[in-house]
């Protein structure tokens, strides 16, 4: 519980995680804003949460990523080592934080943009009442916990911020779709792929061909895709974990 | 030589230099003291002309800064060794300035031999550590064999040898006749370094003065003593001077007569002495009584 | 009490630090020294825990750093002041590494107050000089009350009133009973401050000793002699097989013998003293005598 009051105080001191939160809210939110203010008629639920699983959670990344990388970057990561020599303790309880940081302003995004929808096209239907449409929107808030938790590892194996976010934002918003055009396997690997798995969860199936993803024959169920997700991004931290401790700091 | 007169800088309503007037001369390294916050920086970046007095005037032999054609020929100046580009080598560094001001390329070469960064001159200037870029610094302020020199913490950085080797090389450069001007926060190691002081505090002048007459006009010499009958001369003495105990070494600290009277009455009295060493005060003891007013942070 | 035995740090094929062992004992500052590139931060970071040893190990009262559970009410330390996030609050700064030892609140401010950084704690850190960074960086080592403290260049930025009320500091500290291992590079400083010295030159103990010690060993020492009647003084000391020369202003150079004992003969020969003054060369003197051959880069003095 120290080691996490630790990490609170040290995120909530800076200015980064605010503006990061902000911005993304604004994108999130306002993407879905401008797809209701501009469309004729009623939007589909689906339609609600493009902002948040393909737009904002880039930013939840971002801002993940540099809660690990400031401290590289300002050698307060020695600072902590120095209070906390036990790396992995201080490692996982930053990775918490951010993690729960990320997943309540997953929840705030997918339910303000749903929300937001709902305000300017008071028409749609946009009930909540399936598994499959709480998932898909309550199942943001999951997503972004677990990509902040992959952001904080790839953070803490780069130690740059640069570097860190062009991988997360090629890996996130290009490469796994780009695989999906390799002829044949392309979309054989995408099924194992985890951000793809992350949008498997949220999706709505056959209801909401917005989604990305859209083809790839998962082998997962959604529940499966989040539990893959949730594995491969445990790893990443693994890995991470063990550099970390390994490393002179 | 350098000459302020009247010299002031104000920044608002705070007055960071107030009618400041001093004097440089050749042939002596000049020290540069005052508090955090009393204007040194400044007044550098000032006789320096990177910044505009509000008021009062600033020459290098006879002329501003601005007006010298080929001020580093003039004027050799290390007031932060970290503005280097991180991505230029220590050469080209030094080859642009030296081609700024129509020096020889041939220097270039010559000045890092003398601060022996010649085997790492064509590394990049970012992968320095302090030390190394104090040097790079220095390099570059001695580049156009200026007869004027002005140095900010030139030992910040540098390890003991380095250290060492600015002194000797600062003496070196006073003795040839040039003015060396060196602003420092290390009284012990300014009390080694300079023969001249001008001391500021609050923008304002505090003294200018030679080392030694600064040091003497502040403090108060003493005697230390020591005696193997230290009980028996301490009375005989506590009649003529104030007499305390250093509990450390069991010597005795006289006030207020000198040695040689010490060394008499201890000789009339047949006490035999171990020691009888005069003591002068620190520069820093005589820098802390003049400054007690302007410090700004004061720790507890 | 930090104890090093046998430590080694190796970075491929160079040594930084080899099988080097030396005790840091409480209750006097103890002075680290060695030129650049002698390895001194390296064994300050694996003091601290922050670099691993390639072989050997060491112990802070008996533990090693990574096995200390709230390490900074054991060790205290400085290494770079310039290790806090820019943007954040010298108060944050210290709330949160108070948190991570469970050190009450209560501390954050008194250590703020005791380097003098209150009226500041508001601010960013960022935008703090270096002496106030210096002083932030005082207060975290300060933090957990700790047995133990170490300190990199301390001095590092900070202006003449800072570095007395440094020196000061740390002597109280050690004063307290305190373990104090200061690294620093200004030996007139060092010389001030360090009663025990630990010398290092290219990642090996060079010697470990008195501050004192250290200098008459390296350096000799002579006994400046001031009399009417040296004259009569100088042939005795000669004939006690001391060495005798001239010195400055009609004085002389002894050496060979202590004051006490020119100060027993002058006595007993009903001799007048004007001067009796110990001779000490100055730790700079010592120090370029013991490292000589182990700098890395030689400028070339006098050139």
């Amino acid at each position: 519980m120290t080691l996490l009051a630790v990490e609170r105080i040290k995120l909530f001191s800076t200015r980064s995680p605010y503006w990061c939160s902000a911005l993304a809210i604004v994108l999130g939110v306002g993407l879905t804003a401008i797809f209701a203010a501009a469309g004729d008629g009623p939007i589909p639920l689906g339609l609600t949460q493009i902002g948040s699983s393909q737009l904002a959670i880039a930013v939840v990344l971002v801002m993940s990523a540099i809660a690990v990388t400031t401290e590289y970057r300002f050698n307060t990561i020695r600072s902590t080592f120095l209070a906390v020599p036990n790396r992995t303790s201080a490692l996982v309880a930053k990775a918490v934080v951010v993690a729960f940081i990320a997943g309540v302003l997953g929840e705030i995004i997918a339910f303000g943009s749903w929300g937001v929808a709902k305000l300017i096209s008071p028409s749609s239907d946009l009930a909540i009442n399936t598994a499959a449409e709480w998932r898909h929107v309550a199942g943001i808030g999951l997503i972004y916990a677990i990509g902040a938790v992959i952001a904080v590892a790839v953070g803490i194996l780069v130690r740059q911020t640069a570097g860190a976010v062009a991988i997360l934002l090629v890996w996130q918003m290009l490469a796994e779709g780009l695989i999906g055009i390799i002829p044949k396997v392309g979309e054989k690997i995408q099924a194992w792929l985890p951000f793809m798995n992350a949008t498997h969860f949220v999706s709505m199936g056959a209801d909401s061909p917005e989604q990305g993803g859209a083809g790839v024959d998962f082998k997962l169920s959604e529940w499966g895709s989040l539990g893959y997700f949730a594995g491969i991004a445990a790893a990443l931290l693994v890995v991470a974990l063990i550099v970390a401790k390994r490393r002179d700091a | 030589m350098i000459e302020a007169v009247a010299l002031r800088k104000h920044y608002g309503r705070t007055k960071a230099v107030d009618d400041l007037s001093f004097t440089v001369r050749p042939g002596r390294v000049t020290g540069f003291l005052g508090p955090n916050g009393a204007g040194k920086s400044t007044t550098m970046r000032m006789i320096l002309g990177l910044d505009t007095p509000t008021g009062g005037d600033v020459r290098i032999d006879g002329k501003h800064y601005a007006e010298l054609k080929q001020p580093l020929r003039k004027v050799g100046a290390l007031l932060d060794a970290k503005w280097v580009h991180p991505n230029r080598s220590a050469r080209s560094h030094l080859k642009w300035l030296a081609v700024s001001n129509k020096i020889p390329v041939s220097r270039v070469g010559e000045v890092l031999e003398v601060v022996g960064l010649t085997e790492v001159a064509h590394k990049n200037a970012g992968g320095f550590s302090l030390g190394m870029s104090q040097r790079l610094g220095i390099a570059g302020a001695l580049l156009g064999d200026p007869e004027v020199l002005l140095f900010d913490e030139p030992v910040n950085g540098l390890d003991p040898e380095g250290i060492l080797w600015i002194r000797q090389f600062m003496h070196r450069l006073a003795e040839e006749g040039r003015t060396v001007f060196v602003s420092s926060h290390l009284l012990s190691e300014m009390a080694q370094t300079a023969q001249d002081l001008v001391v500021i505090g609050k923008g304002q002048l505090i003294a200018q003065t030679s080392t030694e007459q600064f040091i003497a006009d502040a403090t108060q010499d003493h005697v230390r003593v020591r005696s193997p009958h230290a009980a028996k001369l301490r009375e005989i003495l506590a009649a003529h001077a104030t007499v305390t105990d250093d509990s450390a070494s069991g010597a005795l600290v006289v006030h207020g007569i000198p040695a040689q009277r010490i060394g008499e009455i201890a000789a009339e009295n047949h006490v035999v002495l171990h020691e009888l060493s005069p003591q002068r005060g620190s520069l820093e003891e005589a820098f802390m009584q003049l400054t007690k007013e302007s410090v700004e942070y004061h720790s507890h | 009490m930090i104890e090093a035995i046998g430590l080694t740090k190796r970075y491929g094929r160079t040594v930084a630090v080899d099988d080097l062992s030396f005790t840091v004992q409480p209750g006097r500052v103890t002075g680290f020294l060695g030129p650049n590139g002698a390895g001194k931060s390296t064994t300050m970071r694996m003091i601290l825990g922050l670099d691993r040893p390639t072989a050997g190990r060491v112990l802070i009262d008996g533990k090693s750093y990574t096995d200390l559970k709230r390490p900074l009410r054991t060790v205290g330390a400085l290494l770079d002041a310039k290790w806090v996030h820019p943007n954040r609050s010298a108060r944050a700064h210290l709330k949160w590494l108070a948190v991570s030892n469970g050190l009450p609140k209560s501390r954050v401010d008194a250590v703020l107050e005791s380097v003098g950084l209150t009226q500041v704690a508001g601010k960013n850190a960022g935008g703090f000089s270096l002496g106030m960074s210096q002083r932030l960086g005082i207060a975290a080592a300060l933090l957990g009350d700790p047995k133990v403290l170490l300190f990199d260049e301390p001095v590092n930025g900070l202006d003449p009133e800072g570095i007395l009320w440094i020196r000061t500091f740390m002597q109280n500290l050690a004063a307290e009973g305190r373990t104090v291992l200061v690294s620093s590079h200004l030996l007139s400083e060092m010389a001030l401050t360090a009663g025990e010295l630990v010398v290092i030159g290219r990642g090996k103990l060079i010697t470990q000793s008195t501050t004192q010690e250290f200098i008459e060993r390296s350096t000799g020492n002579s006994v400046l002699v001031r009399s009417p009647q040296l004259f009569k003084l100088g042939p005795l000391l000669v004939d006690k097989g001391f060495t005798v020369r001239d010195g400055a202003d009609g004085a002389l150079s002894v050496t060979g013998a202590t004051s006490d004992q020119i100060g027993d003969i002058a006595a007993a020969n009903d001799v007048v003293l004007h001067e009796l003054s110990p001779q000490r060369g100055s730790l700079e003197e010592a120090f370029m005598q013991l490292t000589g051959d182990a700098v890395e880069y030689h400028a070339e003095i006098g050139k």
